[in-house]
């Protein structure tokens, strides 16, 4: 690709692609040529279960500015979650 | 140049090709119908994958006068749209250069087995394609025309080089075996400006033969129309200089 700038995590999580709910276990957060947004680069992050094929895919493509406040909120719903005791991470050790 | 009282047909289908180590991949053939000779011309798609735009420019190359093969580079990445394809290869930093050359050499040699053959084959490639078709045009046999539309990642640095991208193309240009034209937009981050004329500069210092256009208020893709990188007056333009030069050098 043209910036290569790719990283992927192992997940566990379920999207919504159209009607269906799949199961989701990596996420692919790359900064490279998105195939919807009109830019030239964005942060694109496709949530996929790559043992399913390129179709299980459920795709998110951001700007910069949206992406950077996509982290900032993200961590602060966890960091208030976090404070208030309610967070679940039970999961955390069935995937690793 | 067609003429509104010219006959004209068109074969356009998909074929299959042995590839890289072999394998079979399929591609995308269009030709125009007669006996010929016709010149040939592979195309290389770019990074966003195989799609719909590549299967359109198959076609005009052939409305040209070229027999006409894309490849599809994805082919053992799975299938699906071309974009949830594109978006597996985009997770996993692209395809290994050494794979698309093979894949290609296969292309090349299906075109050369046609009889209706001129005995001339061409590449042309935008974004990832563009710089897959000067590793190509530096490293394979029976380039004889290159068109280079945007190659990104023809300049690396030391530390962008990978296992599946081991040699920054430009150090092959001492062995470029063909002619060829660049086509770049000045508002481009990959391929910078800079890279360009690094690019130009090893080029004129191999004494290669190539004609590099540049174009203001143009960016990354400008020849997309699906994009809103598209730019129509640079796009023509483009498309004019990219049809001589491959008048001239291979039909």
């Amino acid at each position: 690709m043209c910036t290569s700038i790719t990283h992927q995590a192992k997940i566990y999580g379920r999207g919504k692609r159209g009607e269906e709910w799949i199961d989701l276990k990596e996420c692919n957060v790359s900064y490279d040529h998105p195939y919807g947004m009109p830019l030239e680069h964005a942060l694109n992050i496709d949530f996929v279960d790559e043992s399913k094929g390129p179709a299980a895919r459920v795709a998110v493509e951001l700007s910069v500015d949206a992406a950077r406040q996509l982290v900032k909120t993200i961590e602060a719903v966890l960091a208030q979650a976090e404070h208030q005791g309610v967070l679940e991470d039970k999961h955390q050790a069935a995937v690793g | 140049m067609y003429q509104t009282n010219q006959y004209e047909g068109m074969l356009a289908e998909t074929v299959t090709l042995q590839g890289h180590k072999g394998e079979t991949i399929n591609a995308y053939m269009a030709r125009p119908l007669g006996a010929g000779p016709f010149p040939g011309m592979v195309l290389i798609h770019h990074a966003p994958g195989w799609d719909e735009w590549y299967k359109e420019c198959t076609r005009r190359f052939a409305h040209h006068g070229y027999v006409t093969i894309s490849p599809n580079l994805y082919f053992r990445d799975g299938h699906g749209t071309a974009e949830d394809v594109g978006a597996k290869v985009r997770a996993a930093g692209g395809i290994p250069d050494e794979q698309v050359l093979g894949d290609l050499d296969g292309a090349n040699k299906l075109l050369r087995s046609q009889p209706y053959l001129n005995g001339k084959v061409g590449v042309f490639g935008t974004c990832s394609g563009g710089r897959h078709g000067f590793l190509a045009a530096c490293r394979s046999k029976g380039i004889d025309a290159l068109v280079e539309c945007w190659g990104g990642g023809v300049v690396m640095k030391q530390e962008e080089l990978t296992p599946k991208k081991p040699v920054a193309p430009i150090d092959y240009t001492k062995d470029l075996s063909c002619p060829m034209i660049g086509l770049f937009g000045n508002d481009d981050k990959s391929p910078s400006p800079e890279q360009v004329n690094q690019h130009e500069a090893e080029l004129k210092k191999c004494g290669k033969n190539y004609e590099f256009h540049r174009y203001d208020g143009a960016g990354h893709g400008f020849f997309y129309y699906d994009r809103p990188a598209y730019r129509q007056e640079q796009a023509a333009d483009g498309w004019k200089k990219v049809l001589a030069f491959c008048e001239k050098h291979l039909k």
